[in-house]
């Protein structure tokens, strides 16, 4: 006789299972119960609805005529009363009683709602279903909602209202968004995207109270007094599965139904299957253990022996231009490493967690092309050993013998993209080789690939050598010295995505071969520390060259010079005074008048260097960091103040940048020159930062140099106030200070990253590169004589005096 | 037999770097290391005099500061292609102060 089946629930679960059924002929009379009005629906979905890019009907799974199709009874829009296991019969809520042989709870869950005043206030939603979608898209443009949750559900929801122009605002309890998914860089990347698409993000927020006005939602109150006027409130902090009808039908129940590996309940003719089960203590709440789960419940149902397995689990988020991965285990620990790669220029960001040579976790944000290679290594727990070096350019680069890069590149079809920025393929590179180019910088030139940010160089490079054979010689990546194999760019990325805030961590982390460094790269992570986290790094006095570390520059006998700071070039008889009289009291051997304006003081002995700070401290002047890699000096024409052609003031503009701008360090020295009119006297035009002054503003022009190489800067952009003149000016400064390979002038810089991408970022990110310069200045913007006059000055004498000690 | 001459305390000379003392002979340099040991060498690079005093000290060497020559704090000599040799005499700690042997100032002299 056809035995009966009663299913509880028409979700994703239990719709996957029934179809397990039907596809395998089962002979089972079947009925399915649901609550909602409707059948099974893929709810995962409910977003790309919510955001009007797919409607309702094409998310349904199974509609009437499929039930119809295979005679499956349906009582939808009815819930159950009681089930009477030891009868084995379910009461519905209008009486009916349906007799079962085997019984399948999908009940689902249901959302959690936490008990905030004001939570049962009219306009108070969870998102769960396809009413919950409704109430969110009637609400129109002009209306405001709320989003307590950043997780996956609640961005989605808030991603989807922001789509239909509601002003949303996602409050978020923790210290980054999708805490459990993502890492801090990565939460860092999707918040940056989501406020693009204009919504507010506030995390570390407590909700306090909801306010209501007439019994419908106004607002929501936050623990630190802010108030967040809304239309529409969305919780979307979390499920619990809906296990009161199994409780009250007696099954075991923890958190969830408790099902064994076959998906049977404490009651062998009773199986649960999705949101409601508790698995060795585990709850589901993603689609993929779902499915597993509904096959397995499916096999046991037609007496075939299957077995639910827990594996790792992916997550994707699905908001529109914000790809992003997730699996594993990505938490730090001990023995476990990580690789990074970013492309802070596309907004890439990938991190996988190893541990004893296997992947463990991933983490992507930009680019998630590769993520189903990556889960595939986690799930398998693949011995990634042999394809470390390129494990994480992901499988188009594991061609050919492991660890040759070249035959990676050799196996890229000609469509693979070389150079993100500018969007060059591998095809057009080997066009421009073929047309003449045999060096990097001759591709770079005709293509443009790697011109931007520079970091597929190494890409370019390879496809050069690729292409021409032996006529190319791979140029090896420089490392920064023989302390490491890394490069000054791949220890600035390690800084910055592992927030390394001392040189330890760096040695630690980036696998230094010495035990503290040496002279080349300590004063290069000293700078990168200090310049990426100004906060939290201390700067170290001994991984400085002794110019910076005893503020004055050193001479060939061993003696210093000393220049004061003369602020835009203009001095008064009274400096001018105390020079001469310091000079002659420290017997300075030489006295000379500098390129930058100023007068440098020759011969002044170590010993005596406090003193002196201290006799022209005392006369108003300040170090002229003469000495540092850091701003020297702004050199300034007399402008408007005597010049009869000057247009604007040009000397004061001097002094006030000089006055913004001292005390910052830099990846190389930076020098200023502002010129009043366009015949330049203030020679503007070869300094790393010009500005030569016309009557409609101020034209700012970067990366020129008059040493080694002599190069006229480039325009990078023309402002009509002082006050733009000196916000692009630190921007460009701040943008050179995060980005920058240690001693490398702007010019140099700029041939690498490109003049276009320097607008760019100064164009796109100026206020935030100014207050990131405020930041690091608020800690550097001090004169170092004084400090050390006050707190070192016995650093300056001799450690003992043994002159007059006998020597018997 | 030796002969120490106290000659300061240890946290006198950062971790890392070195401080100079005067002798009627000239300037020695003393070197703390990142591990605590102390050097004792003449203040002068082998290659132009320059004041390793003032170098960048790592591991067990230091920078010269004038033109990047690397000295061996352990022996005095210098490392990589070029050559040369600075003197080098007994220092030691005790009781958290830099003890220095009274023979160096002999052999100075005799130097």
């Amino acid at each position: 006789m056809t035995q009966k089946l009663i299913v509880i629930g028409a979700g994703m679960a239990t719709g996957r299972m029934l179809e397990a059924l039907i596809d395998a002929k089962v002979d089972y009379d079947i009925t399915l119960i649901n609550g909602e009005a409707r059948g099974n629906y893929n709810r995962i979905m409910l977003s790309p609805v919510l955001s009007g890019d797919k409607t309702y009907t094409e998310i349904v799974t199974h509609d009437d005529e499929w039930y119809k199709l295979y005679k499956i009874e349906t009582r939808f829009g009815c819930f159950v009363q009681n089930i009477d296991r030891e009868n084995r019969t379910v009461t519905l809520t209008d009486e009916e009683v349906l007799p079962y042989d085997k019984l399948v709870f999908g009940t689902g869950s249901n959302p959690f709602m936490i008990p905030l005043p004001g939570h049962d206030l009219e306009g108070v939603i969870a998102y769960r279903d396809l009413e919950d979608t409704q109430r969110m898209m009637d609400l129109g443009p002009d209306h405001k909602c709320v989003v307590i949750g950043g997780g996956l559900l609640g961005l989605e929801a808030a991603a989807g209202m922001a789509a239909r122009g509601v002003a949303v605002t996602v409050v978020h309890i923790m210290g980054h968004l999708m805490e459990r998914q993502l890492d801090e860089a990565a939460g860092y990347l999707l918040r940056k995207a989501l406020v693009d698409k204009g919504i507010t993000v506030k995390c570390t927020a407590n909700s306090k109270e909801i306010l209501g006005e007439n019994g419908r939602v106004k607002a929501l109150l936050l623990d630190d007094g802010t108030e967040l006027p809304c239309d529409l409130l969305v919780m979307a902090v979390g499920i619990r599965p809906n296990v009161k009808l199994a409780q009250d039908a007696g099954l075991a129940v923890g958190k969830g139904i408790h099902v064994d590996d076959q998906m049977v309940t404490s009651d062998a003719d009773v199986l649960a299957v999705g949101e409601c089960v508790e698995h060795d203590g585990a709850i589901f709440g993603l689609v993929a253990p779902l499915y597993d789960q509904a096959k397995v419940a499916a096999q046991t149902l037609m007496g075939e022996h299957a077995q639910f397995v827990q594996k790792e689990l992916s997550t994707k988020l699905k908001v529109t231009g914000c790809d992003l991965f997730s699996a594993g285990d990505f938490a730090d620990g001990d023995g476990r490493e990580d690789i990074v790669f970013r492309d802070p220029a596309r907004g890439v960001y990938r991190r996988l967690v190893i541990e004893n040579n296997v992947m463990i976790g991933a983490v992507m944000y930009g680019d998630t092309t590769d993520s189903n290679w990556f889960f595939s290594l986690i799930r398998d727990k693949t011995d990634i050993s042999n394809m470390r070096d390129t494990l994480i350019f992901g499988p188009a680069y594991q061609g050919g013998t492991p660890l040759d890069p070249l035959a990676a590149v050799a196996a890229l079809p000609r469509d693979a993209e070389i150079c993100g920025c500018n969007g060059i393929c591998k095809g057009q590179i080997e066009d421009a080789i073929a047309a003449g180019a045999s060096d990097l910088g001759a591709v770079r030139s005709t293509t443009k690939a790697s011109g931007s940010c520079g970091t597929c160089t190494g890409l370019v490079e390879q496809v050069l050598a690729v292409t021409l054979g032996d006529e190319f010689v791979v140029p090896a990546a420089a490392a920064i010295c023989a302390c490491t194999d890394m490069t000054h760019e791949d220890v600035r990325r390690m800084i910055k995505s592992q927030r390394l805030m001392s040189m330890p961590a760096v040695w630690q982390e980036c696998g230094w071969k010495t035990s503290c460094g040496c002279h080349v790269c300590r004063p290069a992570l000293n700078f990168y520390l200090l310049a990426d986290w100004p906060l939290e790094y201390q700067d170290d006095p001994q991984s400085r060259f002794i110019n910076e570390r005893k503020h004055a520059n050193i001479q060939k006998d061993g003696t210093f010079s000393v220049v004061p700071r003369m602020w835009g070039g203009i001095t008064t008889p009274d400096e001018l005074r105390a020079i001469a009289d310091a000079a002659d009291k420290y017997r300075v051997p030489t006295v000379k008048v500098t390129g930058g304006q100023r007068i440098d003081l020759l011969g002044v002995k170590g010993e005596d260097l406090p003193d002196i700070w201290a006799d022209l401290n005392a006369a108003g002047m300040v170090s002229g960091h003469a000495y540092s890699k850091g701003l020297r000096t702004v050199k300034t024409c007399v402008g408007t103040d005597h010049c009869r052609f000057g247009t604007q003031d040009s000397t004061g503009l001097g002094i006030k940048l000089e006055k913004e701008l001292w005390g910052s360090w830099t990846p190389h020295k930076l020098k200023l020159g502002l010129s009043g009119c366009p015949r330049n006297c203030a020679e503007a035009t070869c300094k790393d930062i010009g500005v030569v002054c016309v009557d409609s503003g101020y034209q700012v022009s970067i990366g020129g140099a008059a040493g080694m190489d002599v190069r006229e800067t480039e325009l990078m952009v023309q402002v009509a106030t002082e006050e733009e003149a000196i916000d692009v000016i630190k921007a460009v400064t701040q943008l050179y200070r995060e980005n920058a390979k240690y001693l490398d002038r702007i010019y140099k810089w700029m041939g690498k990253v490109g003049l276009d991408w320097i607008k760019e970022r100064v164009e796109t990110e100026g206020p935030a590169l100014v207050e990131r310069f405020e930041l690091s200045q608020s800690i550097y913007r001090k004169d170092p004589w004084a400090d050390h006059v006050q707190t070192k000055a016995d650093r300056y004498q001799p450690l003992a005096n043994l002159s007059l000690e006998a020597a018997e | 037999m030796s002969d120490w001459i106290d000659i300061a305390p240890l946290e006198n000379v950062p971790q890392r770097g070195a401080r100079m003392i005067k002798t009627a002979f000239g300037c020695v340099a003393v070197f703390r290391t990142a591990e605590d040991e102390v050097f004792a060498l003449d203040n002068a690079c082998p290659h132009k005099a320059g004041p390793l005093a003032e170098g960048i000290v790592h591991g067990k060497s230091v920078t010269c500061p004038l033109h990047n020559w690397v000295i061996s704090l352990e022996t005095g000599e210098t490392q990589g292609a070029d050559e040369g040799r600075v003197a080098t005499y007994p220092a030691r700690i005790e009781n958290g102060r830099i003890l220095l042997d009274r023979v160096f100032l002999k052999a100075r002299v005799a130097a």
